[in-house]
């Protein structure tokens, strides 16, 4: 496999349903985190060209606020977490204690709050696919930029550029006491690919 | 008067009064090549430096060797003479502060590099550029003026 356009079908079932996983768990772990009640709509999961990419996102100009980080050892590659600002204002809220409209500017506490939340999705997400291929995949330091969604998805785009035209995308909706969207961006090297399909014995 | 949208890893051109604008540009580059007389202009926005270091290189507008030859093709296809353009370039930026030892801190850097290489080896200026830094840009072109209008979140909109 070259790139991920030649994604048979049940390869990109497998790649959907560790996206399921490893959602659901980061899920729970952001529950626990609000200790608020928190359900997860099926993810969706699906391949789109770079166009649509941001549009996903509410617009390429739509202010996001993403998290980033390095995978190494086993799965070579990276993973974003990215939510619309609302989201996260929502998240920073719940989790100081704040009423839930306010929509002051982040300040500096408001943003280690964020970098330690993708720190807890991501860790919770990536520990899912771990257990699941019984893999090990290390993880560097979450990677925090607030901006436009075009902007900030160009780093991961560029990293699928090399491979294709299109970027895997699960798209998860927290919702209950707190409505919130949040979108995961699964990017393995192309031979980590490989390793995870033969780790789940394909 | 329209704006022609150009979106990630795609070209267009376009003549005045028209403009045209790329949104959100974060790492890849967008480079307008213009002739300030018969006001035709083009935009292509650049994802990777280099086709020949990719296998996966059917979309010629993805990089910046092909992506700017092919603007150029296009551009003096509408009778524009190559000696009479000029070039303005922006975006490039690290949109997140990786350690330093990494490959991917250098991405926007290497975009711009290779976009300045090609346009050196294609004889056409740079006039002006916004590039760099570490926030996101949405370009906009009027070939009637020749401004290119950048906005970033939180900046006040420059005109280079």
């Amino acid at each position: 496999m070259d790139n991920v356009e030649q994604m048979n079908g049940v390869q990109f079932d497998i790649l959907k349903e560790i996206g399921n996983i490893g959602a659901g768990n980061a899920t729970t772990a952001l529950a626990q985190m609000l200790n608020k009640k928190l359900d997860m709509q099926v993810p969706v999961v699906k391949m789109v060209d770079f166009p649509s990419l941001s549009c996903i996102v509410g617009g390429e100009e739509n202010l996001v606020v993403a998290i980033y980080l390095m995978l190494d050892e086993d799965i070579d590659g990276s993973m974003m977490f990215m939510m619309p600002e609302e989201a996260a204002h929502k998240l920073v809220n719940g989790l100081l204690g704040r009423p839930e409209d306010n929509n002051e500017p982040f300040t500096d506490m408001d943003l280690s709050a964020i970098q330690e939340i993708g720190n807890i999705i991501t860790g919770a997400y990536l520990s899912a696919i771990s257990t699941l291929t019984n893999l090990t995949i290390g993880a560097s330091v979450p990677y925090l930029s607030i901006d436009m969604a075009a902007a900030v998805l160009s780093v991961p785009a560029i990293e699928f550029g090399k491979m294709g035209d299109h970027a895997l995308l699960i798209q998860t909706q927290f919702g209950d006491e707190l409505e919130i969207d949040g979108y995961f961006i699964l990017l393995p090297a192309m031979d980590s690919y490989g390793r995870i399909m033969s780790a789940l014995g394909f | 008067m329209q704006i022609i949208k150009v979106g990630m890893a795609d070209l267009n051109v376009c003549a005045s009064p028209d403009g045209i604008t790329t949104l959100g540009l974060g790492s890849c580059v967008g480079v307008v090549l213009y002739d300030s007389v018969t006001k035709i202009c083009g935009m292509v926005h650049v994802m990777l430096p280099d086709s020949t270091a990719v296998k996966n290189n059917c979309n010629i507008a993805k990089f910046a060797d092909t992506g700017i030859k092919e603007l150029l093709r296009r551009i003096e296809k509408k009778g524009v003479s190559r000696n009479r353009l000029k070039a303005k370039i922006a975006g490039g930026a690290q949109m997140f502060a990786f350690g330093s030892q990494s490959e991917m801190m250098r991405v926007g850097d290497r975009n711009v590099e290779a976009c300045k290489k090609i346009l050196r080896e294609l004889q056409i200026p740079i006039v002006a550029e916004d590039t760099g830094l570490n926030y996101g840009r949405t370009v906009t072109f009027y070939p009637e003026t020749s401004n290119f209008e950048i906005k970033s979140v939180g900046k006040p909109v420059k005109i280079i």
